[in-house]
């Protein structure tokens, strides 16, 4: 009788237990989805210069409040050349800021510095800016966007 | 009328029996409070350990408290942090208390954990003790990192990228491992919603169990003796040493041994209080916008050191350091009451312990007075913000106050100070005159190096010249600048 017990409750805890763990594990389940999502149109990013744009993440929940824009730098080289850059430094994800006047991008935390094209300048980052994959569509500036760019996750 | 004294005694004694007749009150009381420990336990060294669950329980009374307005959603939080803050009648002190209450913890916890280790508390038996403390340790901090999250403000928000950077580090699962923190791809709403559950629920109810599994290993096998010098602890005859202590000096811990914990606990209490009073609530500071760009982040009190550690690591060994680091911690503070578990307690015949435990805090506390200065931060408003002292423009020549415009335009005193005034990310440049020859400012300008980034592509040639020599005229008056020692000394003229 007893190892009926026994038996009888792995089925029950399985029950609840497998539909449990999926739930509070989905992240490992879920295959990462990303969306093309518009900062405006092409004009709004004066040639040869790095405008910070901002987007509504492609998935969000209306109670996400200002969690859901996320800011990046957006690079217009020339005509259709871009570079977009996650705002998230490559050490520990802190917002990096543009200065124009010496072309490079500052980070507040650890003091890493990246160059104009993203590349590391100096400080504690392992690599260069994250960026986002664009394409022009209509005259709007277009990316590949949510999730939060981190060394495994590069493209943001 | 008078009052029928002898009645109501008679009373009350019934009704007490009617309960302890059905709960034992009387024998758990005796078996708890009442149990016996050595009297030289009775010491101000012993007060940590309550002193900590003292500042839990004011943790678990206050935080009921503002749970009572806070909402845990990304869309609200701020609002009713604001609202606590500025509206709801005394919202500001309980705020306050919760905020110092969880310092405080964290800081006693931290005093009761050396206490532990100098008095050989960890050694045998007490080993799962020790191992319950350490679980206590982490749930404690995982409590104080939660906290700092519910404070849903700009630091919530990067400290959430902070920790979401670190799990992308793991190798294979990394990104896994970060959509798992955050509960989602960014940090949103399911994100503070998860650590409020964490916070809320599952680190308190963890906290209680493991007290409840700590206090009761202290009723089984009692709580450590005051370690005297060449005492040793043998596993074979330690539990008839201790229990011949407790047959010579063992006193009721209750109302024998606690006075001095309940001393301190009225000390702690008012520690709490007038650092509520005087210095207030934290934050919350700016709103949790990632728009916001100029935000600068930075980490509750007791998670500094950490902020350090990952500034000054060299960067190749930082992910090792970052994942690795902490296992080996762990793995050190486990293993030792089984590979240190008999021999001295006492102090004052463990070196080693105390050179460690000296180390350990000199660590912490300069790791975390840099993290308070930060001097690694750029000073991001360096450039626009400070001023160019008098002594450091009055007689140059047109060339070199066109340098010292060029300085300040490109930024560079965001990383270097002036007389103080400016970064201390790179060298102050108060007397770089003295220190590079032309050349060498030159190289060091347009092809940086040595943690600078290079500006030769973003400085015209003939700014690199005013620059330089306006850097050149950085020194000293009547001091020659710096000069090649491998080239034979000009001739006066």
């Amino acid at each position: 009788m007893l190892a009926l017990g026994f038996g009888l409750n792995a089925v029950a805890g399985a029950a609840v237990g497998i539909p449990l763990l999926g739930y509070v594990l989905s992240s490992f389940l879920k295959p990462h989805q990303l969306d093309w999502v518009s900062l405006g149109p092409v004009e709004k990013f004066p040639e040869g210069k790095t405008r910070l744009g901002n987007y509504k993440n492609p998935i969000r929940r209306s109670w996400d409040g200002s969690t859901a824009d996320i800011p990046c730098w957006v690079r217009r080289i020339k005509g259709n050349d871009f570079q977009v850059f996650a705002i998230n430094c490559a050490h520990l994800g802190c917002p990096v800021r543009w200065f124009e006047e010496s072309k490079l991008f500052m980070c507040p935390c650890h003091g890493g510095a990246y160059y104009e094209d993203g590349q590391h300048a100096a400080g504690p980052p392992p690599r260069g800016l994250f960026t986002y994959e664009f394409k022009i569509d209509n005259g709007n500036l277009m990316i590949l966007a949510g999730a939060l760019p981190t060394l495994a996750q590069p493209n943001a | 009328m008078k009052v029928p004294i002898q009645k109501l005694t008679d009373l009350g004694l019934g009704v007490f029996n009617w309960v302890d007749d059905r709960l034992h009150v009387k024998k758990i009381w005796e078996s708890t409070a009442g149990h016996h420990v050595p009297q030289s336990a009775g010491s101000w060294f012993y007060v940590f350990g309550s002193a900590t669950l003292l500042c839990f329980m004011l943790q678990l009374v206050t935080g009921i408290m503002l749970a009572l307005v806070y909402v845990p959603s990304a869309d609200e939080a701020y609002a009713t942090l604001e609202y606590l803050t500025y509206h709801q009648q005394l919202g500001w002190f309980l705020r306050a208390m919760h905020y110092w209450g969880s310092d405080f913890m964290v800081g006693i916890m931290l005093l009761h954990m050396t206490q532990v280790f100098l008095f050989g508390a960890y050694k045998y038996p007490r080993e799962i003790t020790w191992l319950s403390g350490l679980a206590l340790l982490v749930c404690t901090l995982g409590l104080a990192f939660t906290g700092q999250v519910l404070r849903f403000d700009e630091d919530a928000y990067w400290g959430l990228g902070i920790g979401a950077a670190i799990m992308g580090r793991v190798p294979f699962i990394g990104q896994q491992l970060v959509d798992f923190m955050l509960g989602g791809q960014i940090i949103a709403s399911e994100t503070l919603s998860r650590f409020f559950a964490l916070h809320v629920f599952v680190l308190p109810g963890s906290v209680i169990a493991l007290v409840s599994l700590h206090l009761r290993m202290v009723l089984t096998k009692g709580i450590n003796e005051y370690p005297v010098p060449g005492m040793v602890v043998r596993r074979e005859t330690y539990d008839k040493e201790y229990a011949a202590i407790l047959k010579k000096e063992g006193v009721p811990f209750f109302p024998k041994a606690i006075d001095k914990d309940i001393i301190t606990a009225a000390f702690v209490i008012g520690a709490i209080v007038t650092c509520a009073l005087l210095f207030g609530p934290k934050g919350p500071g700016g709103p949790a916008d990632p728009l916001q760009i100029d935000a600068n982040p930075r980490p509750d009190f007791w998670f500094l050191w950490i902020f350090s550690v990952a500034a000054l690591m060299p960067a190749e060994i930082e992910t090792f350091a970052l994942l690795v680091g902490p296992a080996v911690i762990g793995l050190v503070l486990v293993a030792l009451p089984f590979v240190n578990g008999t021999g001295e307690k006492s102090w004052r015949r463990r070196p080693m312990a105390v050179i460690v435990t000296i180390l350990v805090w000199i660590s912490l506390g300069m790791l975390t007075y840099l993290g308070v200065t930060s001097p690694w931060s750029p000073v991001m408003n360096g450039w626009s913000a400070e001023t160019t002292p008098d002594a450091q423009i009055l007689n140059r020549t047109p060339l070199e106050l066109q340098g010292a415009i060029t300085l300040q335009y490109k930024q560079c005193r965001n990383c270097h100070a002036i007389d103080g005034l400016g970064g201390e990310r790179g060298p102050a440049l108060t007397d770089v005159g003295l220190r590079l020859t032309k050349p060498q400012l030159v190289r060091q300008v347009v092809q940086g190096g040595g943690n600078m980034p290079a500006y030769g592509q973003n400085l015209s040639p003939s700014e690199v010249e005013a620059l330089v020599h306006y850097m050149i005229s950085l020194r000293p008056e009547g001091i020659p600048p710096a000069r090649d020692t491998t080239l034979p000394r000009k001739a006066k003229n």
